[in-house]
């Protein structure tokens, strides 16, 4: 029997990037603000020290640090006539439970997306005419656009002090900068982080191949800085140790780093660890969210109610409880109806390993320290007679050259014996890789919905996954490669392996953990669940966070953009807290 | 699952024949740093002069079978030691006892289907029953076609027999060969790379060889210095001198038992569910 405790104004699940995002903003409104984290509490000290977070076996490779499939999974199938199974092992993705969520292991590769990616149907509709579009491909505008969005995207990088190179500043183009990015309003708060040898490598050479490179923008801090809400950051000290690993110099924007030390402090929030939510409540007509029901680590139940439900989990997750809860339409591919599930997508990687004459030590690096190429992202390029639409771009992370998992060997090398470990021997030092990150379009038949045999911990239908790279996705993923490979042959090298993603979709290999979509956001009802203010059409106080919301992907890391989504919704919750009503009426 | 109960996973009590009862529970611990003095030194064997280490989940045929193997994935050569004598089969042995080899963070909920590649890993069996049966497996293969375990034969033998586990080659019942091939292969390679504290890359013996100085924390005055050789001392989250110490327990010693419970670690601030930062309890504490 679940214990029913004191109603809140505003229940947050999950306490990552959005939840402190949404807590800080409404707290600030006099909200009282409850989060609920299914994982633990954990903070710079102890838990991301020196001493011990730099564990490659422990982090990365035996991911402690991300959510066990034993309590939280999915099955997954390519296609709709597969039997799905368990996603045992994590591997292509890696969702993160405890305080702070995917910021606290994510590298801080942090971007806008482009003004066409918002308006993607529309824009390629109108240069590239409606046939363009296959009829699967189930693509949409987000209801929100570029524009409005800028000031948001402009918080959410001060906020984190963003170290980068502005492109387009007003709509005049920078020298040193992305010239394809949006305009800003201002430059980023920290200049660019140090370049390493691979990166100043890969500057050169994309410019000699006509290329436009560029540093990438960075939540490591090139320089000690002080956040809009006065909070200290430190600088980075290119230790290599960002990805799948907590920060332990208060370098890397994440929710411990520039929110929580003044949420924390106020008498109107609090949050739960250990806290499960399984179902949203709604009242008998299934229009207003009452609360949640979560669960201990006791298995002891509790009823939270609460004025406002705002979902801040992973991107699969808010889908799951959706659908677990009965709320929204389920999507259906076959009839193509309904809209809870709808649109899940991903992104395609590839890369090309390239062996270099010069010593690069590739450990002195940072998560997004990187140099990259955006010719060909989004639009930035004509696509007439390329036979795809969409893109991606191309980079050289030097993330920090972990030795177990960062084995970048020439093409031809064995596997094990006297060979491969020759082969380490010489070419660890001199060895690096470009990653071309494409974005990933949404297709009738990708989505989620609830496995008809497997159960989680608490009972509960496993969320399915149905999702296959189209030919869309791996004739772009081979453009990219090939445009990585002709960069790569200008570097001096001593051996160049380009890896190609090939095949359907595998669910085994790490490859980004960028999954989109299953309650987009939109202007009609029928194709998102959304709002445009990420407000529930069906559910009115009922909001929905994170990537979950994507339409599409696009070739960028959503981090950015998430952050500025959820700035721009708290705003529009501010306004719907004077004045409930839906925001959009239909 | 019958085949499960056939494997004797529950001896790795038993294997630890040589530790004292409060040595064990020492051992048992998590996550508490023991100095090399008292534990650490390899298996011996061969012509290391380690001192032996108490297997943890290993049996002493398994020990040779690993042993076996993991010198001809990393041989030892003119290049530096390789993965015996960087103790790669302590490592192993260390974490097959542990929550990795128990897939104790694993989805391991039936039922159990073969499914497409693309799919993942779905045998129904853990990674230290997944060694368990393949050495017994690949062992008699050996006998009977070559009249020898594989730890007996000669290294060009071995070779072949690896190969042939690598490309599916081996009949091994249960467990398609490839997959035991390649959990070894990545063990091994964990085992050489990994941080000292875990028992492999012994005196530094992986990173020597590749040019990896460990996890030194600040590079901001060498980042620039491109093309130039980068020669601090090596240096484990143990501290420089080689292998100083070692985590007692696998790294995810997180979670235990069917309901993922955590486990609490050591000088971790805990919150109890109901309890906030500040120290209020809110509000379903006055309940």
């Amino acid at each position: 029997m679940a214990r029913k405790l004191p109603e809140v104004d505003v229940v947050l699940v999950g306490f990552g990037w959005t939840a402190s995002i949404i807590a800080q903003e409404l707290t600030e409104a006099g909200a009282n603000v409850l989060a609920l984290e299914r994982g633990e509490w954990r903070d710079t000290v102890p838990d991301f020290s020196v001493t011990h977070i730099q564990d490659e076996l422990r982090y990365a490779v035996r991911k402690e640090i991300f959510e066990q499939t034993r309590r939280e999974t999915m099955t997954f199938r390519n296609k709709s006539d597969q039997l799905a199974l368990p996603m045992r092992e994590l591997g292509s993705f890696l969702p993160a439970s405890g305080v702070g969520g995917a910021g606290v292991h994510w590298n801080g590769q942090n971007w806008r997306f482009l003004p066409t990616d918002f308006m993607l149907r529309s824009h390629n509709e109108q240069h590239y005419g409606k046939k363009a579009i296959p009829d699967d491909m189930t693509i949409q505008d987000w209801g929100v656009t570029y524009e409005q969005l800028e000031p948001y995207y402009d918080k959410f990088e001060y906020l984190c002090g963003i170290s980068g190179k502005a492109g387009n500043l007003g709509g005049k183009i920078q020298a040193g900068g992305n010239p394809f990015e949006g305009p800003r309003r201002r430059e980023y708060p920290l200049p660019p982080l140090k370049r390493c040898a691979a990166t100043v490598l890969f500057d050169k050479a994309a410019r000699e191949v006509g290329f436009h490179p560029f540093p990438a923008p960075a939540a490591n801090t090139s320089k000690p800085y002080r956040n809009t809400l006065g909070v200290q950051m430190g600088q980075c000290t290119y230790c290599g140790y960002c990805e799948w690993f907590g920060c332990a110099n208060y370098s890397k924007a994440s929710p411990q780093t520039t929110i929580l030390p003044v949420l924390l402090k106020k008498d109107n929030f609090s949050f739960r660890t250990h806290s499960s939510v399984i179902r949203i409540l709604t009242d008998s007509d299934g229009k207003r969210a009452t609360g949640v029901v979560y669960v201990d680590q006791n298995d002891r139940e509790y009823i939270q109610p609460a004025q406002m439900v705002v979902l801040c989990a992973f991107a699969h997750h808010n889908v799951h409880l959706l659908l677990v809860s009965k709320i929204g339409v389920p999507y259906d591919p076959q009839a193509g109806t309904g809209v809870v599930g709808r649109n899940y997508a991903y992104q395609v990687s590839s890369s090309v390993n390239v062996t270099c004459k010069e010593r690069l030590n590739p450990f002195m690096g940072a998560g997004a320290l990187g140099q990259v190429v955006d010719d060909f992202n989004g639009d930035n390029f004509d696509h007439t007679g390329k036979g795809f639409l969409g893109g991606g771009y191309i980079a050289l992370w030097n993330t920090g050259g972990r030795p177990i998992l960062q084995e970048y060997l020439p093409k031809g090398t064995p596997k094990w014996g006297a060979g491969w470990k020759k082969a380490l021997h010489e070419d660890y030092l001199y060895s690096t890789h470009m990653q071309c990150h494409g974005g990933v379009m949404s297709y009738r038949d990708n989505y989620l919905d609830l496995d008809p045999t497997y159960k989680d911990n608490y009972g509960n239908p496993l969320l399915r996954l149905t999702f296959d790279f189209h030919g869309n996705e791996k004739a772009m993923s081979k453009f990219l490669t090939d445009r990585a490979t002709e960069i790569a042959n200008a570097i001096p090298n001593r051996g160049i392996n380009a890896k190609p993603r090939e095949g359907d979709y595998s669910i085994v290999p790490y490859q980004t953990t960028h999954n989109t979509g299953g309650a987009a956001m939109g202007t009609d009802p029928r194709t998102s669940f959304v709002n445009p203010y990420l407000q529930s059409w069906d559910v009115p106080n009922l909001w929905v966070m994170g990537s979950t919301v994507f339409p599409q992907n696009a070739g960028y890391n959503p981090t950015g953009t998430v952050g500025a989504l959820a700035f721009w919704a708290a705003d529009a919750m501010k306004r719907y807290i004077r004045n409930p009503q839906p925001l959009v009426q239909t | 699952m019958e085949q499960r109960e056939n494997i004797g996973l529950d001896r790795s009590c038993a294997t630890e024949r040589c530790d004292s009862p409060s040595r064990r529970t020492f051992l048992l611990g998590s996550a508490i740093f023991i100095s090399s003095s008292l534990l650490l030194g390899g298996c011996g064997g061969g012509n290391s002069t380690r001192e032996p280490v108490a297997l943890r989940f290993l049996e002493s045929d398994e020990r040779n079978f690993i042993r076996a193997a993991i010198d001809r994935l990393i041989p030892k050569d003119g290049l530096g030691p390789g993965a015996v004598d960087a103790g790669v089969d302590v490592f192993i042995d260390s974490q097959l006892a542990g929550p990795f080899g128990q897939a104790a963070g694993i989805y391991m909920s039936g039922p159990f289907r073969l499914g497409a590649k693309e799919q993942g890993y779905q045998l129904p069996f853990t990674p230290a029953q997944v060694y368990r049966l393949g050495i017994r497996r690949v062992d008699e293969h050996c006998r009977k076609t070559l009249g020898n375990v594989f730890a007996q034969l000669k290294p060009d033998q071995q070779d072949s027999i690896l190969h042939e586990l690598e490309d599916g080659k081996i009949d091994l019942g249960e467990i398609p060969s490839p997959n035991f091939f390649n959990l070894l292969l990545q063990n091994t390679k964990e085992g050489f790379l990994a941080d000292p504290i875990y028992g492999g890359n012994r005196e530094f013996a992986g990173w020597k060889l590749i040019g990896y100085p460990g996890p030194r924390y600040n590079y901001t005055d060498h980042i620039e210095q491109y093309g130039k050789p980068y020669d601090a001392p090596f240096v484990s989250l143990g501290g420089e001198q080689p292998v100083t110490c070692r985590l007692s327990d696998s790294p995810t010693g997180r979670f235990r038992g069917p309901g993922c419970e955590y486990a609490q670690m050591p000088a971790k601030v805990h919150y109890d569910a109901l309890t906030t930062t500040t120290g209020k309890v809110w509000p379903a504490g006055n309940l």
